[in-house]
Order: C-alpha cells, then structure tokens, then sequence
C-alpha cells in the first residue's frame, strides 16, 4: 500500500485527476450557455468537484505517508469529513430554503466564504511552505502568498458588506468618507511596500508584514463595497464574484496547484466579464462604478423642472385594456423583488395568455440586483422562460405593442437616457416602452429611481400612473380579469 | 337674470340654442330660462322636455326681452329690432365678414358676444362652436358622399369578385378634415389627407390617414388657422391638389381662411378630369367654396359625372346633436361670464377670451380686438446647447503598440524566472482566455445561475485546505479545517441551488 502511495503513477493519476476536472468545470459553464444545456453542466461541474476531491484525498493520504511532520492519516481523514459535513450540510441547508429574491444575499456570502478560505490557506502556506523555500522561488512564494492574502481579504470584507446590504442590514446608501480615493491609493501603496519587506525578510518577524497588510486589505475590503450605492449592487456583486475567483488561482499559485489555477481562472473571467456586461448596461466605466455610486460627486442635484402632469389610473381600466389588447410587454425591475409581486404577475400573465393575448417580458441587464436575477424571479413563478426576451431582442417591438406594464422599474425605462444628453444617465441603453401605444407605470408614488433622475416617462400623453404595492396592484388586475 | 332661446327664424334652420340637458344648466348656474314655444321641434327637443328640465315657455316677445339672447344664427334686421339696448346677444356672426351686421348691432346698444369669433387658445375651446360644429360638418360631409357614391367604402374580395377600397382625399386637417378623415377611415375608405400646416401631419396620421407632402417650405402658423400661401407656393401645390384629385374617388375640402373668401384650390380643369361616379364634397360652400364649380346650398352634377356637394348646413343636418353641443358651448360661456354661480352676468373685457368675441357694447363698437398670439404650433426648436466637444477616437494603433509593449516586458520577465512558475503562468493565461470565451456565451438569462456555479466551482479551494489538515502544526490545521468547512458550504451551496433554479426554469 505504502509502495503505492510513493509512486510517480499516483502522482500522475493525480494530476490527470485534476486536469480531467479542470475540463469538467469548462464543460459545466459552457453548458450555461443555453436553458437546454444547463443542467447537464452542473452534473458535469458535480461530477468535477467529486473526482477532484477523491484525488486530493488521495494525495492527502500519500502526504501522510512520505512527508516528514504529518499526523496519522485516520486523523486528517476524520477531521476533513466532519468539516465538510458541517459545511456540507450548512450549505445544503441554505440552497434548500433561500428565498429566490435572496439571491443576491446568498451569493455575496459564499463570495465571502472564498475570500475566507483563500487567506486561512494562505497562511498556511506561510507556516508550512513546502518544497520552495530556497532562493528566488521562496520570495517567489512569499509574493504568491501575500496576494493571495490580499486578495482573499478584500473579498471577504467587501462581500460581507455587500451581503449586508442586500439584506437591507446596512444602509444601501453609499458611506462616503473623506479623501475616500487617497485613502484607498494609500493603502494600496502601503501594502505594495509591505510586500517588498514580507519578500525580503525571512526570518519569524516576516508574519508582521502579513498581519498588517491582512488587516489594512479587510478595512479596503469594507472601504470599497461600502461606498458603493444599492443601485450598483449587480456590478459589485459581480466584481466580488471576480475576486474569489482570483483569490483562488493565487492559492494555486502559492499551492502549485494547477487545478486551483484553472478553476480560479474561468471564476475570475467569469465575474470580469460580467462586471463589465453590466458596466456597458449602466453606460458607466467600470472605474466609476467601483468608485462610488451616483450622486456621490454631487453632481445631481435634484432639478426643477417642469414636466407636466401625470395621468393616474387604476386597477379596473388596466385590467380592461389588458384584455383588449393584443401584445402586451412586462418590463420588471427591482420594484417586482421587493414587492414579491412575481407570482401575481406570472398568474396575470397566464390568464391573458389563456384569452390569446401575446404576452412577453422585456429584461434590463441591470434590473434587479443580481446579473440574470429577473429571469431567476419569473422562473421561480413559473413564467416560461421563451417569452422573456432580453433588452436588445424586445426594444424593436415597442411600436407595435399595445400595452407595456412597467412593474417597479424606473431607470431602465428613462426616455431622457436617449434623449437629453445633460441627464446624469445620458446614453444607457433603456427599454424603449415609450414607443408602445400605452405605457402603464407601477410605482409606490412620483419619487425618483436609483439614480435620483426625474423619468419624463410618467408625464407622457401615453402613460398612466398605477400607485400602490406592486404585489397588491396586480392581485387587483387579476381579480378584474375574473 | 333672464335667458331667452328664441326660435331659430332662418329658413331650414333646424338647430336650437338650447336642449332640455343645456337649459338645465344654465339654470343650475342661478339663471331663469325662458323658451319660444316649438324651438326645439326642428332638432327632436319637444316643448314639455324643456318645461320638465325646469325652463319656461313664453311667446317671442317675453323671449326676446330677455336680459340674455341665446340663438344659433346671427339676427336679422327684424329680430335685431326686438332687442332693447342692454341686452346680451349670444350667436355666431362672423363679424369679420358682415360689417353692416356689426354696425347694427351697435347701433342697437346691445352687448353682442360672438360665438364664432372666439380666439384659439386652449382655455378657450370649451366655448368654441365652430370646433364643435365643424366636427359634426365633417362627419356628415362623409355621410353625404357615401350617399352620392355610388360604391362601398371598404375593399372586399367576395366570390363575386374584388372591391377595391374607396380613395379619399381631405383638404385641410382642421377640426373637420380630421373629423372626416376618422369617418371615412372608420368605413374602410384609404384616406389620404393635405393640410398647408405641416405640423399636423402627425395629427393626420395619428387619424390613420396619409399625410401628403409637398416638397418645399412650410409656415408655421401662429395663430391657429392656416394662412394664405404666397404664390410660388401656390404653384407647386396646385400641382399636388390636381393629381390627388384625379386619384381620389371623393374629395373633401374644408379650407377656410378667417375673415376672407375660401381659396379656390380645385379648379373646373381638375374636376373635369376627375373619374365619372366621383363625389366633391366642398365644405368651404359659404365662403365661396374651395372647388370651381360648387354651387352653395346645392348639389350639382358636372357634365362628367362628378358630384359637387355645396350644402352649408352639414351641422344642422345632424340637428340633434349639433344643438347639445352648440348649447353645451353656450352653458360653458356662460360659467365664464358668471363667476358666482349667481345668475348675474358679468363681462370681462381684461379677459382675451372675453374681449375677443364681444362685437359691440352699450353703442361702442369693439370690432376687431387686438389680436391675441397663441402659439398652436411648438416654437422651432431652440438651437441645441453647443455640444462637448466629443473626445477624439483614439488611434487604434496605439493600443496594439501597447500591447506589443507588454508582452516584450512580459517576456523579457519570463527569461528570468523559474520555469515551475512559467508552467503555472501558461496554465493561468490559458484558462483566463478558455473562460473568457466560454462565459461571453452564456446567456443573459443564465447569469444568476452563472454566478451560483462558479460560487461552487471556487470552492475548489477545499484542495488547499485538505493538504494542509495533516500538518503536525496545531494551528495550520484548525486554519485548514475552518477553510475547509466554509469551502464545503460552497460547494454544496452552489451546487445544489445552482439545480435548483435550473429545475425552475421551464418551456411552454
């Protein structure tokens, strides 16, 4: 048995373990790609993970066996089972009972959780480097490892407040501090010259750099996130979600791992690409965006100007042109979250779908706080997914539809995007709505979006004004619908 | 006060100033109401209609010793008499082309207020009769031509062969030609529509019609009504008018010019080329008519077979309604003229509403007022804020040039480190570009389960964690076993809630 734990073939097995999953983690978000090939790539992404555990399970048992200063195996072996069931089944237990408009808490927790464990690791393999410690490849190491730290901390502390701003457990306002900037410069610029020293030093006083570059990264992590409006929640998210990913190519990195290399890889593109999907959605830089959010500049201020009158309607004359018309559009935003309105407007919805009305959704990439979260929402209500369209595929249809229903969004359907080139959102992309025959707007009252922008839309000759609980509104138009 | 509905006295008149629903509240508004016996009769409004709506019927002199004289038509010389000096006079005048008739009314001493010369502004439209006749007057002027016409309006394909729609042409998109316009297009005629105003194209096709457009400049009107076009215009219209026309299976022309005589804008020429069966109805007839050949009041036949209708009581043809509407203009005139709901009447004459209809008061003569500016028609665009300058589209290049730069630094760090790390770094470089291509293709939809199953995939980091558990050093191991309890929550949390929502989603 010994004989064959101290092989080079389980070493290669090993390896080829880990690229075989490698391969599988690639086949599991491709599969992403399409509603019909999703599900096949979570197996192969479960199937991945369970062959790369038996393999690091069997790697830790040849550790136990050749390395000096290892603990009886039947020891490691028990302690990894009883951390993962715990965690197994804290894990299970949260994907079982979350609620579908907490999604975004959701992710943003298990964002933390990879910063977390990207700096534990980290500092172990500090206290234990392993082979590479001679030369080059110990600074070497020490730099992978401080990044990895880094990284790890700011992704932990960012994605906690990230988390508790979606619970609505912080105030989703941005903290603005003063010289804010500077602050983050300086901090970035002294945890470059606590890497110089963590490189150069190698005796025990080397954790000191470490320590406090740690400590400064998870005040960064707090700093940055926190700066951030709720508004711009679905690029942080994805950013964060970038992060993580980084944070674990660096512990491949310091673990010469190539399977953590990969893995962290296509996590770390994924949240970069998403990021900036949501970034072009939004018509703002990146930086701009990481940065602080709108109105943080003072900028905009609420102007006064005059936009007319608007039309109020209710429930009975909605219901009533819903019925008569023959294609109608559902435009959601974050309102429809709050609300828990979902399922009231799947029910709507299938009640004029069942009178031959052509009922469709119409998604803003940035609706809701979760890239994908309105899609999430509607599925969960049963929605089918092929009348939900994306932004890009519906604006076209605008001037031959009836009836556009704008359920708790505002920013995503400002005509002023398009058209007043002094507005602060000035050349988003917007839902065009304002091109259908009627438009008619679910709103709690006239106060402003996100971005404190008046919409002109609400004071169009073809709008009319819904006031109310999005979820109570729409139980009032089904009820009509009989 | 006392308001007196007198019988209308011109010959074929059939509307009244007043219905039973009008006359009710006008006395709602504190007035007595008194009406000539059988004013009603022309327009369906029995006498004890009036009486049961809370009027008083009473012979013409009663009626015309009213304090208030509410009629349709102006007066003549006869009624003119009747009146006392004093008196309020309330009926269409057309002041601007009947001089004499002003003159009398002065020299009556009566407080004449025209209904006809009310100015264009949107206050004002409640109390605009002409709006609310001509409205009526176009959808009659349909309603006549499809009685001359002697075809459907509306295309069919029957086993009896293919029915092309009717071709409609409307000559000016006012308060009639739209009206027309919806009238026709709602019998399946193809309307086709012409105003000298430009920017009531929108309203025209807001109608469902066809805007025609000549290709030169336009006026904006100021005022409301159209204007009279210069002659080089006129040119190049008459052009268009001509060949619309021989096009059209019916024409409707409703051009009026405030205070002058209707434009003739179809000559004998065009109509004698027109198609025979074809049907002119020539809405302008009592001021002169738009087309060569209208005879007022009257509908001819041209020796080609074209009928040109020239009535001029389209309105009173639909006597029923136009009277509800003329009295409610006159109920809303009278809301204007008493503020406290008191049955006084008080006249404003700072008001341009009410100084621009009041002709003549106590012997003075108030014809014409001073013109009021309305803007109909929004002001030209003011010219736009001078633009930012849009920053210059950088040169391509220079990105490449960058990029070269990287990648010889890149290089030229490579040659100096160790190879364990080059072989992480190909690694790395390679899945960041596999992941970039693999995640720019999912779909839009799929990004919260996206993010859900790289949550799980980056709890990947597990493998470190179990590595380190077997070390000998206490702390590295609780470190270990702390990462690899959150690591697990990530994976199976990921996992499954990534299957999860994917179950959710479904197809019809």
């Amino acid at each position: 048995m010994t004989d064959f734990l101290s092989s080079d073939t389980l070493s290669g097995l090993v390896q080829g373990a880990y690229i075989v999953a490698g391969v599988l983690f690639i086949l599991a978000l491709a599969g992403l790609s399409k509603h019909e090939t999703a599900k096949r790539g979570n197996v192969f992404g479960m199937t991945g993970m369970a062959l790369a555990l038996v393999a690091t399970l069997v790697l830790a048992a040849r550790n136990a066996a050749i390395l000096p200063d290892q603990r009886p195996f039947a020891i490691t072996l028990t302690l990894i089972v009883v951390a993962m069931l715990i965690g197994g089944s804290i894990g299970a237990w949260r994907a079982r009972t979350v609620e579908m408009t907490q999604m975004p808490e959701l992710v943003a927790m298990l964002h933390s959780f990879v910063g977390l464990a990207a700096v534990l690791v980290g500092y172990n393999s500090y206290f234990e480097p392993g082979a590479a410690d001679e030369g080059s490849l110990a600074a070497i190491h020490s730099a992978e490892v401080f990044l990895g730290v880094f990284i790890g901390a700011v992704t932990f502390t960012g994605s906690i407040v990230a988390y508790l701003k979606l619970s609505a457990r912080m105030k989703s306002s941005p903290l603005v501090l003063p010289a804010r900037h500077l602050l983050n410069l300086l901090i970035l610029i002294v945890s470059a010259g606590l890497m110089v020293w963590f490189m150069a030093d190698h005796s025990d006083n080397a954790i000191i750099p470490l320590l406090i570059m740690t400590a400064l990264a998870l005040f960064l992590g707090f700093h940055l996130v926190a700066a951030i409006g709720g508004g711009d929640m679905p690029v942080v998210v994805s950013m964060l979600n970038s992060y993580s990913g980084w944070a674990a190519a660096a512990a491949g990195f310091m673990l010469s791992n190539d399977l953590l290399i990969i893995t962290g890889s296509l996590v770390g593109a994924s949240g970069a690409i998403l990021s900036y999907i949501m970034c072009r959605a939004m018509n703002r830089s990146f930086i701009s965006v990481i940065l602080g959010g709108f109105g943080s500049d003072g900028a905009v201020t609420g102007e006064v100007k005059d936009y007319g009158e608007h039309r109020e309607t209710n429930a009975e004359e909605v219901a009533e042109l819903l019925a008569n018309a023959r294609k109608v559009v559902i435009t959601p935003g974050y309102g429809m979250a709050v609300a828990q309105a979902q399922y009231p407007v799947a029910e709507m919805t299938s009640k004029l779908r069942a009178r031959g009305v052509d009922v469709r959704f119409g998604i803003h990439p940035v609706a809701g706080r979760l890239p994908g979260h309105m899609n999430v929402l509607l599925a969960e209500a049963k929605v089918p997914y092929d009348i939900v369209l994306e932004m890009d595929e519906i604006n076209p249809d605008f001037p031959d539809t009836d009836v556009v229903l704008v359920i708790g969004a505002n920013d995503t359907v400002n005509p002023a995007a398009n058209e007043d080139p002094s507005s602060p959102i000035a050349g988003m992309p917007v839902l065009e709505v304002w091109n259908a025959h009627d438009v008619i707007v679910f709103k709690r009252s006239m106060a402003t979006g996100y971005a404190g922008v008046q919409n002109p839309l609400f004071f169009r000759e073809n709008s009319r004004m819904l006031f109310g609980d999005a979820k109570e509104r729409v139980d009032d138009i089904v009820r009509a619908l009989g | 006060m006392r308001i007196g509905i007198p019988r209308e006295s011109k010959p074929g008149e059939t509307l009244v100033a007043a219905t039973p629903a009008t006359a009710a509240q006008l006395i709602k508004l504190g007035y007595e109401v008194v009406i000539e016996a059988g004013a009603g009769g022309s327009a369906d409004q029995p006498d004890d209609a009036y009486t049961a709506a809370g009027a008083t019927l009473a012979d013409p002199a009663t009626v015309w010793s009213s304090d208030v004289v509410a009629k349709v038509n102006a007066p003549s010389d006869d009624e003119i008499a009747r009146l006392q000096p004093g008196t309020v006079l309330v009926s269409m005048m057309a002041p601007g082309r009947s001089p004499e008739l002003v003159e009398k009314l002065r020299a009556a001493g009566v407080t004449a207020l025209a209904l006809d010369a009310v100015p264009r502004i949107s206050r004002a439209q409640a109390l605009d009769v002409l709006s609310s006749m001509a409205n009526v007057a176009g959808y009659r002027a349909v309603v006549e031509a499809a009685h001359a016409f002697g075809r459907q309006f509306t295309g069919q394909v029957t086993a009896a062969g293919k029915v092309p729609p009717a071709r409609i042409f409307v000559v000016g998109a006012g308060v009639a030609g739209l009206a027309a316009i919806g009238a026709a297009g709602s019998m399946g005629a193809v309307v086709r529509a012409f105003d000298v105003r430009p920017e009531v194209a929108e309203q025209v096709k807001s109608m469902g019609a066809d805007f025609v457009f000549v290709e030169m400049e336009q006026e904006v009107s100021s005022d409301g009504y159209a204007k009279e076009m210069t002659a080089e215009q006129e040119a190049a219209t008459a052009a268009m008018y001509d060949a619309e026309a021989r096009a059209a299976d019916i024409v409707i022309t409703t051009a009026l010019i405030p205070g002058r005589p209707a434009p003739k804008l179809i000559t004998a020429e065009t109509v004698a080329a027109m198609k025979p069966g074809s049907v002119i109805v020539d809405m302008a007839a009592a001021n002169g008519g738009n087309v060569e050949g209208t005879v007022t009041d009257d509908k001819v036949v041209t020796a080609n077979k074209v009928t040109i209708i020239g009535y001029t009581d389209l309105a009173s043809r639909l006597a029923g309604q136009t009277s509800q509407l003329y009295g409610t203009n006159i109920v809303n005139l009278m809301k204007l003229l008493t503020p406290a709901k008191d049955g006084e009447l008080v006249l404003d004459l700072d008001d341009v509403v009410q100084r621009g209809m009041t002709v003549a008061k106590d012997g003075e003569l108030l014809w014409p007022p001073p013109a009021v500016q309305v803007s109909a028609a929004p002001a030209a665009a003011v010219a736009a804020v001078p633009a930012k300058e849009p920053p210059k589209p950088k040169d391509p290049r220079r990105r490449l040039y960058w990029a070269g730069l990287g990648a010889v630094l890149f290089m030229v760090l490579a040659a100096y480190s160790p190879a364990v790390l080059l072989n992480h770094f190909t690694v790395f470089v390679l899945a960041v570009f596999v992941g970039y291509y693999v995640i720019s293709n999912v779909a839009h939809a799929l990004h919260t389960p996206l993010m859900s199953e790289t949550n799980a995939i980056s709890g990947i980091i597990l493998v470190g964690g179990i590595l380190q558990i077997g070390s000998e050093n206490t702390l590295v191991t609780v470190l270990a076993v702390v990462a690899v309890l959150v690591a697990s929550i990530n994976i199976f949390g990921g996992f499954l809630v990534t299957l999860r929502m994917l179950e959710m989603f479904r197809k019809d």
